[in-house]
């Protein structure tokens, strides 16, 4: 028997209820049917654009959003109080993830606090030690948050995650609220920290130069399902799926000219009422006889999965088999 | 008003400019020159708080008056002073002329208000058209965005677009009035990154077809390499380097822009720690006299407590350190 | 760990404390006088039994209904009691009573309406149907209706005025209770294991406080006018208390021939109540998020 990974999500679906207008409302399909684990010490990156779930996944494995179906297991379980203390999760905006009216090493400690049977003056112990490892000074825990810049803010939010021991943080778009050279030190921080601690990461972003950069394997998702995973460096430079193609086509790149986009690749559909067949259908540039039908995420090459029959040759239909020649059918040119 | 020596339409020549806050002024603007010329796309780069909305913002004098105070230096909108111009004269200025298009799509769009109705008036305001040509007009324009049913589109209300979708009507409402120039501030970063390129793109044809000049506000430097023809990088309200794109990614000069451009984690090998800008930027209620980046250069010696000028290092290109302009000189 | 990623921080700002406070208060002359009238108030309540010259009940019949003069600066009544004492201590009940009505009304109408707004369901729903309903009756008549069952009498009155005003800050906390429920600093406690009431107490509780802050001095001017009132038509302070309404209420019998003895007790209410509502709407102005670092 082997040992179970850090965390495995299985076949997780997460559907709510908006009411909008006054009669009924209608379901969200935010998350459809996703499983990935999560080695120790490893980094998997979840890239995709806006409402294509990514959030919600992250908050589904913290337990801060009920999942409909499927499974979240840390080594093996599902009970919420591992959960708690074995994960962590640090959000996009530090402005806000800090409440204003509480001192630095109050909002550090607070996993602490929260558990209870603390001494106020142990609380700023540890708070002043936690503060010390992101990179801030002993002295910064008796102010407050606005006396901050967002990157020490960020550093203060992770100082936090880190005050239970975590063995996994789920990051949540952790540089996308700060500029350019404070990022690179946000960065910097979470590599050392990986290095030091074996912490595994969930990083959840839209910046693919940032996913490649910290992220082991990453998984590409489009409204609400995987659609191409892999070990990062293979799909960041080689990707497959057509969606992978025209995103990482149109990531602003020095080396690169504007790309030029397709007007219907330009425009999300709505998460309200799920596309039948292959959900990237209506904006692909390759579609044809097959994508009517459901994809599977199986194996295109090695490593990576896809859920593309053109690169696959698997319909659900048709009986899995490994690699296919008709990847060639896609005209070439995508990529960096 | 028309456009003053040779055809450049918006020349910002050493400008300053401070708001009031409780904690005194702050000196957001510490000397910024900028020109724009006829149907060029510049762009504007830098960090929060380097003041290039703020810039363009004074340009077109949309600046709350009681609190932000030019203290020094000009500006030239069409040949003339923006300041001094009399509230009829701007409007002409700003609906003919100059038109902006801003960050969030949903503020600038009015919620109870059709699209249709919104494009017509814009339209109508500044042309003599009766409404139905004014009508036909707007979905033409709708169209040029590549909108492809864009009757549909001027029957619905704001929220029942997308973010890209209400972006690509803004952009139609600001060519419109066919202006000369049109200020583009952050239009793209809201929006994912195929919508962003679809508009960037959209963006760079309408201007090219139109010979309409962009001032393009952006802190991300792939985005501003690939759209513009010269760029301006902009550090704590002061023009840090000019020139063409090219030039400026090929050879960044001032160490600020080589710090931007490799600090980005797309040209680090994977994993490795990235090179970091230390520390903050200053603070510009009591800005450090001399270079403002002096604090976090690594080249920084002696010559640098004297402020540098923005002087020229080679043809078509300036940039304000110290070291450039010795270099230069040495040559 | 890289230190050198941090430098000095930038000039340490004060936090929302009384120098920001202040350079607002500067810009807004109305507050200035608010606040000036509030603090001559409060002055007055305390400091009543000084500032008075004579006893406010002292009857003098020798010196009945005499006009204002350096003896009696605003007057005497129909049994010679001096006016200007009266006005003084009736503060302590007029605007006593004000302040222990709203303390009472914020106080039970923030707990209830922070709860209502974590427990949400069922409970959230039961409890903001009956504030509507509680909404729907005028303030007033439901007052006079509470004071009246409960016996005229200033304690009485003070209980009806307090349950009248509660509704309101029920929905102004539910409200603020909501919003900041889905703040991420509150998320955040969540994924941490926080249970709703450490959520209200450590974040909920002190982010809601200056909305009410503000509602609760506006609602003191307000308040003022509802006890005097009640007082006005007997329903509240009960004679020889000195009280602002039932002086006005007793004195327009002689309105036309001795104006002074309506006149002080109903520029006192006049002035007090427009006090605080300046005081309230500067406050309002200052604290208003969306006026940001001016």
């Amino acid at each position: 028997m082997t040992e179970p990974p850090l965390l495995s999500v299985e076949d997780v679906e997460v559907r709510y209820r908006v009411t909008s207008g006054w009669f009924g409302g209608a379901d969200v399909h935010a998350v459809n049917g996703v499983s990935f684990s999560v080695a120790e010490g490893e980094t998997i990156g979840i890239v995709g654009e806006s409402g294509c779930g990514k959030s919600t996944l992250g908050q589904a494995i913290l337990g801060l959003t009920s999942v409909s179906a499927g499974s979240i297991k840390l080594r093996g379980t599902e009970r919420d109080h591992s959960r708690r203390t074995h994960m962590q999760i640090i959000f996009q905006d530090p402005q806000s993830s800090l409440d204003p009216r509480l001192p630095v090493w109050r909002l550090i400690t607070e996993p602490l606090h929260i558990r209870g049977g603390y001494a106020r003056k142990e609380l700023i112990d540890r708070a002043t030690e936690l503060a010390v490892s992101v990179g801030l000074r002993p002295e910064h825990v008796d102010r407050y948050p606005h006396e901050f810049s967002g990157g020490q803010r960020q550093r203060i939010a992770i100082a936090r995650a880190l005050a239970v021991e975590p063995a996994l943080l789920v990051l949540d778009e952790p540089t996308s609220a700060l500029d350019v050279s404070v990022q690179a030190q946000i960065v910097n921080l979470l590599l050392g920290l990986q290095a030091e601690r074996k912490l595994s990461y969930v990083l959840i972003s839209h910046d693919v130069s940032l996913v490649r950069h910290v992220a082991d394997r990453v998984a590409v998702m489009y409204l609400g399902q995987i659609v191409e995973e892999g070990p990062a460096l293979d799909v960041l430079d080689a990707p497959k799926h057509p969606y992978t193609r025209t995103l990482l086509d149109a990531v602003p790149s020095f080396e690169r000219p504007l790309a030029s986009i397709a007007a219907r690749a330009g425009e999300l559909p709505s998460n309200r009422t799920l596309p039948t067949g292959c959900f990237y259908r209506e904006r692909c540039p390759w579609a044809t006889t097959g994508c009517e039908l459901p994809q599977l995420l199986v194996p295109a090459d090695g490593l990576r999965a896809v859920r593309c029959h053109l690169v696959t040759g698997v319909n659900e239909t048709a009986i899995p088999r490994l690699a296919s020649p008709s990847a060639s059918l896609l005209p070439n040119g995508a990529g960096t | 008003m028309t456009a003053a020596d040779g055809d450049s339409l918006l020349e910002i020549s050493d400008l300053s400019l401070e708001f009031r806050t409780y904690r005194g002024p702050i000196k957001a603007l510490n000397g910024v020159s900028l020109n724009v010329r006829a149907g060029e796309i510049v762009g504007v780069v830098g960090e929060s708080g380097c003041g290039k909305s703020v810039t363009m913002m004074a340009a077109t004098r949309l600046l709350p008056e009681g609190s932000a105070r030019i203290t020094g230096g000009g500006i030239r909108l069409f040949g003339s002073d923006p300041m001094k111009l009399s509230e009829r004269d701007l409007q002409h200025v700003r609906g003919r002329l100059v038109s902006t298009i801003f960050q969030e799509p949903m503020n600038a769009l009015n919620p109870t208000r059709r699209i249709g109705e919104q494009v017509i008036e814009v339209i109508r305001r500044h042309q003599r058209l009766d409404k139905s040509a004014a009508a036909g007009k707007a979905a033409s324009l709708l169209r040029d965005m590549l909108i492809s049913e864009p009757e549909r589109i001027m029957q619905s209300y704001p929220f029942e677009l997308s973010g890209g979708m209400r972006q690509r009507v803004l952009i139609a409402m600001a060519f419109s009035c066919e202006p000369k120039l049109i200020i583009a501030d952050e239009p793209t970063t809201a929006l994912d990154v195929t919508v962003q390129a679809l508009i960037l793109s959209l963006i760079k044809q309408k201007a090219r077809s139109t010979g309409t000049a962009v001032v393009f506000i952006s802190h991300d430097m792939a985005v501003v390499s690939q759209l513009c023809d010269r760029l301006y990088v902009l550090y704590a309200g002061r023009v840090a380097e000019a020139g063409t794109t090219a030039s400026v990614l090929a050879a960044p000069a001032h160490p600020y822009t080589r710090a931007l451009i490799r600090c980005l984690p797309g040209l680090a090998p994977p994993k490795q720690l990235l090179e970091q800008i230390p520390g903050t930027l200053p603070d510009l209620l009591d800005p450090p006299a001399g270079c403002l980046f002096r604090a976090r250069c690594r080249e920084a010696n002696e010559r640098c407590v004297a402020v540098p000028p923005l002087a020229a290092i080679e043809p078509a290109r300036r940039a304000a350190c110290w070291r450039r302009i010795e270099e230069t000189q040495a040559a | 760990m890289a230190v050198d990623g941090i430098a000095a921080p930038r000039r340490a700002a004060p936090r929302l404390g009384i120098g920001r406070l202040w350079y607002r208060v500067k810009g807004s002359p109305l507050t200035l006088i608010g606040a000036a009238i509030g603090l001559l108030v409060l002055i007055v309540i305390i400091a009543a039994p000084v500032l008075a010259p004579y006893p406010p009940d002292k009857i003098s019949l020798s010196a009945r209904l005499a006009a204002p003069s350096l003896q009696h600066f605003f007057g005497t009544d129909e049994v010679g009691r001096d006016l200007f004492s009266r006005v003084l201590f009736g503060a302590r009940a007029s605007c006593g009573i004000a302040f222990a009505i709203v303390i009472i009304s914020t106080v039970i109408g923030s707990i209830v309406g922070c709860l209502s707004g974590v427990i949400g369901g069922v409970v959230d729903t039961a409890i903001m149907r009956l504030m509507d309903v509680f909404l729907a009756l005028p303030a007033l008549i439901l007052a006079m209706a509470l004071a009246a069952a409960l016996g005229p009498s200033l304690f009485n009155a003070m209980l009806a005025v307090a349950v009248v005003r509660v509704p309101a800050y029920v929905r102004l906390a539910r409200g603020q209770t909501l919003s900041l429920r889905n703040r991420t600093y509150v998320k955040a406690s969540r994924s941490f294991g926080a249970s709703p009431g450490y959520l209200l107490r450590w974040h909920i509780l002190p982010n809601a406080l200056s909305p009410i802050i503000v509602q609760a001095t506006l609602d003191l001017g307000g308040t003022i006018l509802t006890a005097a009132a009640l007082s006005f038509i007997g329903l509240g302070a009960q004679p020889p208390t000195s009280e602002w309404g039932s002086m006005v209420s007793s004195g327009r019998n002689y309105f036309l021939d001795q104006w002074w003895y309506v006149t002080f007790p109903g520029l006192a209410i006049l002035v007090s109540a427009m006090g605080f509502n300046l005081l309230g709407d500067g406050l309002r102005d200052m604290l208003d998020p969306r006026l940001g670092g001016r």
